[in-house]
């Protein structure tokens, strides 16, 4: 294993002490904590706290700023912060209009934060929680865990965000968020594995000619493992699966994230969203805005998502609305 | 087993730290590949900083508990903290332990896990292992076996667990997103939660 770091130990609380340095207009630490919050707090209005294990970055600390999220806390690597970390950041952001907590579908993240949000409701903090969980490749089904939540996620910050922003009381800010959720869907793949530092292997091995089809975000194998085709193809695939959601019709208006998953070059990214777009606009589907780069990574992965968010009057206003925060900044 | 608990911990402990790679690998089959991590990580924590004479045995259950949610993070860091916390409350204020002790804090352990994860037996989780161990305890020591007799039979119903996750898929936990590929694989919980058991054994036999 070859990596850019001083010690498998150290790695959450040095990437966090880099990330502050790198945006002190943006971000502090919450001393002690493994978690950031606004620099400038966030009085009066619903705070929105997100996080989850580490190597997803610029998730989630990257989206704390003006017009998405108030706190985010960073777990070990792929482990979901402990309830103690999620509490103190909950309370840290919270601005006297209650918290609204933005968790991805894993058992680990829901327990966590669950415990988290009885606490802070011990303490009289008014707390509601949206669960993501946008990952077509894992059938749902109330009788398992259900859908992951992954890239999608970044869309609920900006929109949930900017209503927050916008004076948006917490159950509004929860109904929007919820709105984006049942509107979004996402699929990935991967080339290669990724590699946990604690661990010093990739989580699984692909053969020179094999893809992996249906990969989450945290090195877990995916659906089916595959020959490689071409980068058309793949999207083809990928998008195939996710309008058998039925969700997205001719006419129909989305957003696109082309997400990377962190080692993947940006330029094949382009050439994914090439022929994405294409296809989409073939099909009718008008593509309203479209984000390409690495948005929800999982470590060293090599692969990519494509994530549609479907889109009416209210949520284009949402994602059109201005945002500053380090990972993503909007005019 | 007197003021001996901070000891007992420490053989648990230990073991798991001693298993961390082998978690870790049957965590990679099907999980994420740091079951073994986490866990040791959090027993480390356990280890340092729970109080060694206590004699309080609830008490230093529900530190260890306390320790475990903070440290390990995860599925694992909320079910064997919430496993910890509700054995606690059957041995508050006790400075020994009996067989039936022992039992009422394994019921309510087991109950708890059920409860936080949400879960029942037959999902591929700690329940394969834990829920025919509380019954094989019962069990024996409704015919009158010792402690360390119940310990043994939990033990070898808790190995049974484990072999049986091999032949079912997982419908809870990260490995539900492999569905029917998680079979063939030993769960990680479960195996995680027979060496616990084990270690209990060991140390109640010395």
């Amino acid at each position: 294993m070859k990596k850019l770091i001083n010690g498998t130990d150290s790695i959450v609380d040095e990437m966090l002490e880099g990330m502050v340095r790198a945006y002190p207009r943006h971000i502090r630490r919450l001393e002690g904590f493994d978690a950031v919050v606004r620099a400038n707090g966030s009085r009066g209005k619903v705070a929105l706290v997100s996080g989850g294990g580490s190597g997803h970055e610029p998730a989630h600390g990257g989206y704390v700023g003006k017009g998405m999220l108030d706190g985010a806390i960073a777990g070990a690597v792929f482990t979901s912060p402990t309830p103690d970390q999620v509490y103190e950041a909950i309370k840290a952001a919270d601005g006297g209009k209650g918290v609204l907590l933005i968790i991805k579908n894993y058992t680990g993240d829901v327990m966590n934060f669950e415990m988290a949000a009885d606490m802070a409701r011990d303490e009289g903090i008014e707390v509601e929680q949206v669960i993501t969980a946008d990952d077509v490749a894992v059938e749902n089904s109330t009788w398992t865990t259900g859908r992951r939540g992954i890239a999608g996620t970044v869309f609920v910050h900006k929109i949930a965000g900017a209503c927050a922003e916008a004076g948006g009381d917490l159950a509004e800010v929860k109904r929007v968020a919820e709105k984006v959720i049942e509107n979004v869907r996402s699929m990935g793949m991967a080339l290669k594995a990724c590699t946990v530092p604690a661990m010093g292997k990739p989580g699984f091995d692909l053969a020179e000619n094999e893809v992996e089809i249906g990969i989450g975000i945290h090195g877990e194998p995916g659906v089916s493992r595959e020959r490689i085709t071409s980068a058309d193809a793949i999207v083809d695939k990928l998008l195939e699966k996710i309008l058998a959601e039925g969700i997205y019709n001719s006419g129909d208006e989305v957003a696109v994230i082309v997400n990377g998953m962190g080692g993947t070059p940006v330029m094949e990214l382009f050439i994914a969203n090439r022929h994405l777009n294409e296809a989409l606009r073939e099909k009718g589907i008008g593509v309203y805005r479209t984000l390409v780069g690495n948005y929800m990574t999982s470590l060293d992965m090599e692969g990519f998502s494509i994530t549609l968010l479907k889109l009416d009057e209210e949520l284009k206003a949402l994602l059109d609305a201005p945002c500053d925060t380090p990972a993503l900044v909007q005019a | 087993m007197c003021a001996r608990v901070y000891d007992c911990l420490k053989c648990i402990g230990e073991r798991i730290i001693e298993n961390r790679e082998f978690l870790t690998d049957l965590d990679r089959e099907i999980g994420d590949a740091d079951h073994g991590v986490n866990m040791a990580r959090g027993y480390a924590a356990v280890i340092e900083k729970v109080p060694r004479d206590n004699p309080d045995i609830g008490a230093v259950l529900k530190k260890t508990g306390m320790t475990l949610l903070s440290t390990v993070g995860g599925a694992s860091g909320p079910l064997y903290g919430t496993a910890y916390m509700e054995a606690a409350k059957a041995l508050a204020g006790k400075e020994s332990l009996t067989k039936e002790d022992f039992g009422k804090a394994l019921e309510l352990a087991v109950a708890g896990v059920g409860k936080r994860g949400k879960s029942v037996r037959g999902e591929k989780t700690m329940l394969d292992a834990l829920i025919p161990a509380l019954d094989a305890y019962n069990r024996k020591i409704a015919e009158g076996g010792s402690l360390a007799d119940g310990l043994d039979c939990a033990c070898a119903a808790a190995k049974e667990g484990v072999e049986h996750t091999k032949s079912i898929a997982a419908t809870k936990g990260r490995a539900s997103y492999l569905g029917e590929r998680s079979i063939g694989h030993q769960d990680p919980g479960a195996t995680s939660a027979m060496i616990t058991l084990e270690a209990i054994r060991d140390f109640i036999r010395e």
